[in-house]
């Protein structure tokens, strides 16, 4: 019954978004007739809906409602409880009902809360969301079917892949999810505009909200993300340029992009075309991601739901979207007024420089991916990796990185450089200094001895526009930008230390040998099986001391599932501030000897840190901007309120 | 205007990518790992020997003269047991078999020889798939033609069947036998 209900929410969800679809675009005639009004709350409506199901979803994978395909598919009986709920979206038919969930809401609360864009504009906005709401629910509803059922219904279910039971999942899918689908947002403001070809500062400010949403949303998903590989697949790395990290990339870069270049529309009423095309692209970027990882078109740790009917059926939908957007960009383009000119030695002009930096590293992300499906056609089987991604991004993100420091501190049109000589000079020689110190400390590559040296110039160019200022009365969204460009100096100096650092032991050692790794000892003291709800295991107490210090324990475990049977190896990680141990164990050798795979990763955490402080940097201008918008309107309505006295 | 000229570029290259992507969905997917070590000389290693009547094997074993097949097995593995009556085949029709057994133990290989036969006239022991990995196999079974000299000729992923008994003869009749 609940699965029933959850179907026909869906439908009636999907009915509505056609009624939206048809009232905006009838809306946006002047005047519009009454069905004009059925915009807003046909979204709202929508939204209730799709949240509708997708409660049922979940209740279904809370009871372990075996009847229905998906649940026998992806859960199990035995499952702890909180698994059996990220079952609900760990699979591709949840997923993608999270998708429009989410895509829904964003609508539904747009339609319920906007009131400062004009009212065509907002028809076509809606209608726009609609409209690539609709491609997603034919998706569901004819492709993916997340509520069919299975008769008769099998005693047990098939149980969710083991390296998905775990914390990191039922977290990292959602939190990418909220940024990818939150980017449609941008999508449908920018594909609005251009119909109503109102590409206006209080555009700018509409959406950028919704931008920076998506973005914090991203940045967390990527950076739990990637920390959830480092763990969990137990190969000691944090970033392995696969097709589908990449996907999640691509989409941020073009946000971050798109973020910048939006505060100057905001502020400077410039780059009006371009904030729109970065619009359409930040969204088709999250679509061409989901394309890549569920065709199954390219190899990929991820590629969790292979299935070409259904790559066909999404590509259709890319064509479609992306496609239609971009052929409206350039039909109208032109019509849009160019906007504010600047100095190139501006604010404005370094944020030009950013976006132009950032799309380019975009590029080349994206045809590092695509490349091998390129050669492919041709019979040339090739893997685009670290070798390519690194020193060729490097070309951009090094002057990008440059800029980052300066810019901030110039002002808005024109700026004089004799002004902001001596912050510049001081952040540029602290990062020559560091880039000499820890040359003649240690030899490590170029890559990384550049990266050290950028993070430690960057560290301190990034607080620098809090220097002169009333630290009391500077907005919130400062605050935000100031602390998002320090954490860029924090993930960049935790890749560089472990990129340059890591130090690496291979041993088979017996119970009661030791081994050395970096500055720490490491015992093998015993192993000893273990048994949880799903899974026996063979855990290993390693005992470890840093500089000869007390000992700490670690327990990493080689996993064996049963539902479904699966090996998995459960790593162990002691953390300092100052880096991170690692340990995994590894199967037995002959002779009773233990294979245990160590890794020293100095400052490797200062990645995600870094990671985080992004995030909050974008919380605090999203919180900042929001109560400037909350007050502004107050400010409005009271005005409004005295006026309509005055009259009376 | 250039933003115009620049726009249309961007719908060309979009286009073109989905005309990529349609092509690739429409084809079959090929997910072999194939080994990037096919015409090169095997890299050089020596394995103790995995059971009690067979040597180990070297990679100066295989650069005597003489073309081998070089099985790379496993006693856990339940393909490797369908090929056995195939390579019972291809040792009867002449074929001079070596193998590497992975990450398997000595009895567990013997029992599995005993089980479905033992074709092969020398048997290395990779505790930790380096050979496997050095000649670019990336799963077992898998079956390989070295010539004389040592030089990988030619890469069969998966079991044999019995189609390809035949196309593994040709091959090693290629590689010099």
């Amino acid at each position: 019954m609940i699965a029933e209900i959850g179907l026909a929410a869906l439908w009636l969800a999907a009915a509505l978004a056609g009624l939206q679809l048809l009232a905006g675009i009838l809306g946006m005639r002047q005047g519009g007739g009454e069905m004009a009004a059925l915009v807003r709350p046909a979204a709202a409506v929508q939204a209730l809906l799709c949240a509708l199901a997708f409660g049922a979803l979940l209740l279904v994978f809370a009871r372990t409602d075996l009847s229905v395909a998906l649940v026998a598919q992806n859960s199990h009986s035995a499952k702890p409880f909180v698994f059996k709920l990220a079952g609900a979206w760990g699979n591709h038919e949840g997923s993608m009902l999270l998708w429009v969930t989410v895509m829904s809401l964003a609508g539904g609360l747009i339609a319920a809360v906007e009131r400062r864009l004009p009212e065509r504009t907002m028809r076509a906005t809606l209608a726009a969301q609609a409209f690539v709401g609709l491609g997603f629910y034919a998706f569901l509803l004819f492709s993916s079917n997340p509520f069919e059922r299975l008769d008769p219904a099998p005693v047990e279910g098939l149980g969710l892949n083991p390296l998905l039971q775990d914390l990191g999942l039922a977290f990292h899918p959602p939190t990418l999810y909220f940024g990818y689908v939150g980017l449609s947002v941008a999508f449908s403001f920018a594909v609005g505009a251009l119909l109503t070809r109102q590409v206006t500062p209080e555009f700018a400010r509409v959406m950028r909200p919704w931008v920076l949403g998506a973005w914090i949303f991203l940045t967390l998903g990527i950076t739990a993300g990637s920390y959830w590989a480092y763990y969990e697949l137990g190969w000691g790395g944090w970033w392995f340029w696969d097709p589908v990290e990449n996907a999640s990339l691509m989409p941020w870069l073009a946000a971050t992009a798109l973020l910048h270049s939006a505060s100057v529309l905001a502020a400077r009423d410039a780059l009006r075309a371009w904030t729109i095309l970065l619009g359409v692209v930040a969204f088709s970027m999250s679509m061409v991601g989901t394309f890549l990882v569920r065709s199954g078109i390219l190899t990929s740790v991820h590629a969790f739901a292979v299935d070409p009917e259904r790559g066909a059926f999404i590509l259709a939908l890319l064509a479609l979207y992306v496609g239609g957007a971009l052929v409206l960009f350039a039909t109208r383009a032109g019509s849009i007024a160019e906007g504010e000119r600047f100095s190139v030695l501006s604010r404005e002009g370094a944020l030009v420089v950013n976006n132009v930096a950032l799309s380019a590293i975009l590029a080349i992300v994206l045809l590092g991916t695509l490349y091998p499906l390129l050669t492919e056609a041709f019979d040339v089987r090739v893997s685009v990796g670290p070798p390519y991604f690194n020193p060729v991004g490097a070309i951009f993100f090094v002057p990008m990185l440059l800029v980052l420091a300066v810019g901030p501190l110039l002002r808005w049109r024109r700026d004089r450089f004799a002004r902001v000589q001596r912050p510049v000079i001081a952040a540029a020689v602290v990062a020559l200094a560091a880039l000499a110190g820890v040359w003649l400390v240690a030899g490590i590559g170029l890559l990384p001895l550049l990266g050290m040296g950028l993070a430690a110039g960057l560290a301190v160019a990034s607080v620098m526009p809090l220097r002169g200022r009333s630290l009391r009365r500077l907005p919130l969204a400062a605050w935000g930008m100031v602390v998002a460009h320090f954490g860029v100096a924090v993930a960049l100096f935790g890749m560089a230390a472990d990129s340059a650092f890591t130090t690496e032991r291979l041993v088979a050692a017996r119970v009661g040998e030791s081994a050395e790794v970096g500055p720490w000892r490491v015992t093998l003291a015993a192993v000893d099986p273990v048994a949880g709800p799903n899974w026996t295991a063979l855990e290993g107490r390693l005992l470890a001391s840093y500089r000869g210090g007390a000992a700490s324990e670690l327990d990493p475990q080689a996993r064996s599932f049963w539902t479904p049977p699966q090996q998995t190896s459960e790593s162990a990680l002691l953390t300092r501030w100052n880096g991170q141990l690692y340990t995994v164990l590894g199967g037995e050798a002959d002779g009773g000897r233990w294979q245990l795979r160590l890794w020293w990763k100095p400052f490797v955490t200062w990645i995600w840190y870094g990671g985080m402080l992004i995030a909050l940097g974008g919380l605090l201008a999203l919180v900042g901007r929001v109560a400037a918008d909350l007050k502004r309107r107050t400010a409005r309505a009271r005005g409004a309120e005295r006026r309509a006295e005055a009259a009376a | 205007m250039r933003m115009r000229w620049f726009v249309w570029l961007l719908v060309g290259l979009a286009a073109a990518a989905f005309g990529l992507f349609a092509y690739q969905l429409s084809r079959p997917k090929d997910d072999f790992v194939h080994s990037a070590m096919i015409g090169q000389a095997i890299p050089s290693f020596d394995l103790p020997p995995a059971v009690a009547d067979r040597p180990g094997l070297s990679s100066r074993d295989l650069a005597d003269g003489r073309p081998k097949l070089l099985n790379v097995f496993a006693s856990w593995c339940v393909p490797c047991r369908a090929e056995a009556p195939q390579l019972a085949a291809l040792e009867a029709s002449g074929a001079n078999i070596v193998a590497v057994a992975i990450r398997d133990r000595p009895g567990d290989v013997a029992a599995f020889l005993a089980a479905y036969g033992n074709p092969f006239s020398r048997i290395g022991k990779d505790d930790i798939s380096a050979v496997q990995l050095s000649i670019g196999s990336s799963g077992v079974p898998e079956t390989f033609v070295i010539d004389g000299r040592g030089v990988i000729r030619y890469q069969h992923i998966g079991d044999v069947r019995d189609r390809d008994v035949p196309v593994l003869l040709e091959e090693l009749r290629k590689a010099g036998a």
